[in-house]
């Protein structure tokens, strides 16, 4: 932004008279390819409604959070209270385990993206690579995964938790996220290896390197954006999760997750709306540093299918 | 730092046994089919089955085991009052009281569960046709939304311009922020008094809406909320599919004379057409499957509000008739099938991606 801006001043030399918002304004909306300033401006309108829409619940949010104890419920619509402040973010962290909460979700959720995506990055390479018996069957099995409904397997899995001894342990937990984002992770790892030439892995098994070794250093290195989409959908679902995750750890509270812990803030009683609503702005602030970080590679990762042309 | 150090350790260690344990499990499953697909059966395809063998062996015991669980369980009368040893299959039952034999055998004694589902109340008053149709419209009216706004954004957000990346970001903000909170968020704008929607039509003189008591309005409320929820998903998936198309097939329209009206329907539909397929088919079974957003935004137990999974739900662990949930389980699992093999071989799909 800034190195455009600095040399459009220096194309325009000294003479350029100041700019005021009005230029700036003139500047934003700039034609391109042939857009008529009219349609810009509707385009633009058009937009910074629909992200307003797409902002305003979450600010709402960080509004109770910033309300002091004794008026959480207010028909003001101001995001910033009057009399704000970061007292319900102090309570959060003195009186509960908030941070070891958050640190052993972001624990069990790396580790449960690291597994996931060495699972699925891996079978995604047979399925895309070679026609074998099974292939076709395979595939529609894992797309068929994705209908079983949750409630479905909750009771079935529970019991095997149970049976095995896994409860109150991070194993079951881990195993499970990884397992259970597998499906949807070959497809699109599967969907972004077909769009990779053949030729280039053909040429470096004719110099002698093996299969694995051009997995390795061609197939993965040119897969970043959508093992980068694979890794934040196994992230976002492990650090979402509350269902599973109250099955298996259970009441072992040294190693509660973040859902887990900030779920005690609603009890049967009473709710700390405000406590509550400073963890989920808490614990909300990473998912959404990652996904902005990625949206560039959520673009180019996320082929479903391959577009022709 | 002590108190410190041990308030940290469980859970690092817990996941670096648990790694180590994956870890050991993989060489051994690897192992194995080394030994069997490899040395026994010397198949061509040896690599090919090392690479699948450890995300195969866990979908075995997560999903598929699981699955012929609650089959099995579908078939007997496990309740809360039954529960474990004293829960029976219904042909014992019969078997135990003399019951029917022939074709209703099967509808009384093997598949009763089955179809208690069509006939029983599948909650306390409402009967599976119609939580089965409100499910239907449900997902029609939310997958219509999320593609076509979705494709509007893409649209909109397909060209040059500036602060496109901003745009895109907070666009994008409602699939990032965690669905249960996001849920929660919505619940408190439909609240009566406080909520951001009454608090709007009271400003301008209208009378407020009963959001959680009144059905339709509750309805409303719910697809409100999917509808925000789901069109970022729709947006990237069409916006990527868009930007991946050549400038050239439009050049070459434009040149031919195509409105902008044809340009869209004639280049940009059927190159995105691939793309576009799996992401409505995936679409549909999320909306279809969704859990969070009926069970949350349906505050004051509604059955009128639920949706085939919230039913399942309720049937499972409110009224815990677990032989019945099991079968209605099925029962879904089943029609989503249907559909999806439908769609697929209608559309030609899955030839598609296996050319």
């Amino acid at each position: 932004m800034s190195s455009s801006a600095s040399t459009a001043v220096s194309l325009a030399g000294p003479q350029a008279p100041a700019r005021d918002w009005r230029t700036a304004v003139a500047r934003f909306f700039r034609a391109r390819r042939g857009d008529s300033p009219f349609k810009r401006l509707l385009i633009h309108t058009t937009l910074i409604v629909c992200c307003l829409i797409a902002v305003y619940p979450g600010l709402r949010v960080l509004s109770v959070s910033l309300r002091p104890g004794d008026r959480l419920l207010s028909t003001s619509l101001r995001i910033v209270p009057s009399d704000a402040s970061l007292e319900n973010y102090v309570e959060l962290f003195s009186s509960t385990e908030f941070l070891l909460w958050v640190w052993n979700s972001l624990v069990v959720t790396l580790g449960t993206a690291f597994v996931g995506v060495a699972l699925a990055s891996t079978a995604a390479y047979a399925f895309s690579r070679w026609r074998f018996p099974g292939r076709n069957p395979g595939l529609i099995f894992l797309l068929a995964t994705q209908m079983i409904p949750a409630a479905m397997l909750m009771v079935p899995l529970y019991i095997l938790i149970l049976r095995n001894g896994l409860v109150g342990s991070y194993r079951g937990l881990i195993v499970g996220y990884s397992v259970s984002a597998v499906p949807f992770s070959v497809w699109i790892l599967k969907g972004y290896y077909d769009t990779i030439p053949r030729e280039l892995e053909e040429a470096a098994l004719i110099d002698g390197a093996s299969r694995l070794s051009t997995f390795w250093r061609i197939i993965l290195p040119l897969s970043t954006p959508s093992l980068a989409i694979v890794f934040l959908f196994n992230f976002t679902q492990a650090w979402n999760d509350f269902l599973f995750a109250r099955i298996v750890i259970g009441n072992a509270q040294q190693i509660w997750t973040w859902p887990l812990g900030l779920r005690t803030l609603q009890d049967q009683f009473r709710t700390e709306w405000g406590m509550f609503s400073a963890g989920a702005i808490l614990v909300t602030i990473p998912v959404v540093i990652l996904f902005l970080y990625s949206s560039k590679y959520l673009i180019s990762g996320l082929t479903l299918g391959s577009v022709k042309g | 730092m002590d108190t410190l150090l041990e308030q940290i350790l469980p859970s690092l260690s817990e996941v670096i046994g648990t790694l180590l344990v994956l870890a050991a499990a993989t060489a051994v499953i690897e192992v194995v089919v080394y030994l069997i697909a490899g040395r026994l059966l010397k198949s061509r395809h040896l690599l090919v089955w090392m690479l699948v063998a450890p995300a195969a062996v866990g979908l075995l015991v997560l999903i598929v085991y699981p699955l012929l669980w609650e089959l099995n369980l579908s078939l007997t009368n496990m309740s809360l009052r039954r529960f474990g040893d004293k829960a029976q299959y219904f042909w014992q039952v019969c078997a135990a009281s003399g019951g029917p034999s022939g074709p209703s055998w099967l509808l009384e004694c093997l598949g009763k569960n089955y179809a208690d589902v069509f006939r029983l109340p599948v909650l306390k008053q409402v009967q599976f046709f119609p939580v089965f149709l409100r499910t239907v419209v449900w997902t029609g009216v939310n997958v219509a939304f999320h593609v076509s706004l979705g494709m509007g954004l893409a649209m909109l957000l397909n060209r040059p311009m500036r602060g496109r990346g901003i745009y895109r970001a907070l666009l994008i903000i409602p699939w990032a922020i965690p669905q249960v909170i996001a849920v929660l968020a919505w619940r408190g704008e439909f609240h009566y008094e406080y909520g951001y929607f009454n608090i709007i039509l009271t400003q301008f003189g209208l009378a407020p809406i009963e959001w959680k008591a009144d059905p339709t309005w509750n309805f409303v409320a719910m697809i409100l909320t999917n509808v925000w929820l789901g069109v970022p998903f729709m947006m990237v998936i069409l916006l990527g599919a868009m930007q991946s198309i050549s400038g050239e097939y439009y050049e070459a329209a434009e040149i031919d004379g195509a409105s902008g009206y044809q340009q869209w329907r004639h280049v940009t539909i059927p190159l995105i057409q691939p793309v576009l397929t799996p992401a409505i088919i995936l679409g549909t079974i999320w909306t279809f499957n969704n859990f969070n957003v009926p069970y949350f935004i349906n505050q004051n137990e509604l059955e009128s509000s639920d949706i085939l999974v919230t039913a399942l739900f309720g049937a499972a662990f409110e009224y815990n008739r677990y032989g019945f949930a099991a079968a209605f389980a099925f029962v879904i699992f089943i029609l989503l099938l249907v559909y999806v093999l439908l769609y697929i071989v209608l559309t030609g799909t899955l030839k598609e991606s296996t050319r």
